[in-house]
């Protein structure tokens, strides 16, 4: 066993019945476990989607600090959002808060108590990634007419 | 105290203890606030934002700036970062190791959501006042 300055590690360390030391299996075992099934891989989307809206907060903190700087701070604001990879990256937002707001909404309903059984957890599933479809394009058929206009 | 006891915790230490974390269901019962408070608040604010998508900044400060939207952007800005802290918290103690990298990154975390939320509202303060 390496040596380890986590205290979590005592947890991870079992003996098998001959006395040897053996190091338990972590869980989700994915070694073990097919990710790419709908249950497993919209569960880690949903952790993925978290972490990129966090790192989408900055367009959002440096959207407001150039409105509230001033026209000029703001043109560069548009510029950037405006331009290939603004949209790109804007469009990406989009997609990723959409998916963790539904993904988040169906987490709300299994932690009131409803949805568990395998049918009702695959068809909120497909919710989800039909609803995020959705909700992105209709967010940007929204955005196009303003832009448009 | 009946003869049947289910569970191993004498009253004494379920009154005393909160767990290992010592907080309790707090950090998961805050997650599901913030994420239930921000369901109308994210909704609102994805087809404001588009519908003033290519709009000069004389209409979006303006918009900005009016009492109704300064105070939902505030009251936005204020859970969305708490909840990215807690989220961010549970991805970190989840894939780090060792303890202290978990601690200074979450310290780091914290810090950066508490500068960039006070940046935030602050700008919407400055338009709005």
């Amino acid at each position: 066993m390496a040596n380890s300055h986590d205290a979590r590690e005592a947890t991870m360390i079992g003996r098998r019945t001959d006395g040897t030391i053996i190091r338990r299996p972590l869980s989700p075992h994915l070694q073990v476990y097919d990710m790419m099934q709908m249950t497993s891989a919209l569960s880690i989307m949903h952790r993925i989607t978290g972490t990129a809206w966090s790192l989408g907060l900055i367009f959002l903190v440096w959207w407001l600090a150039a409105a509230a700087a001033g026209p000029d701070a703001y043109a560069s604001v548009q510029w950037f959002m405006g331009s290939f990879i603004g949209v790109i990256m804007l469009f990406g937002i989009t997609a990723v808060a959409w998916y963790h707001t539904l993904a988040g909404l169906r987490h709300l309903m299994w932690d009131a108590g409803y949805g568990y059984d395998i049918p009702t957890t695959y068809r909120t599933g497909w919710m989800v990634i039909i609803g995020t479809g959705v909700m992105t394009v209709l967010t940007w058929i929204v955005a196009i007419i303003a832009w448009a206009s | 105290m009946s003869e049947h006891q289910t569970h191993f915790q004498s009253p004494l230490g379920r009154v005393r203890g909160h767990g290992s974390a010592k907080s309790g269901t707090h950090h998961w019962w805050m997650q599901r606030v913030t994420s239930l408070a921000m369901l109308p608040l994210m909704i609102w604010f994805a087809f404001s934002i588009a519908s003033k998508a290519g709009a000069p900044w004389e209409v979006v400060a303006e918009w900005i700036g009016r009492p109704f939207n300064a105070v939902l952007l505030v009251a936005m800005i204020a859970l969305g970062f708490y909840h990215t802290a807690s989220g961010l918290q549970v991805v970190v103690e989840d894939y780090i190791r060792p303890e202290r990298s978990v601690m200074l990154a979450n310290l780091a975390i914290r810090s950066v959501c508490v500068l960039l939320g006070l940046l935030a509202a602050l700008s919407v303060l400055r338009l709005a006042i």
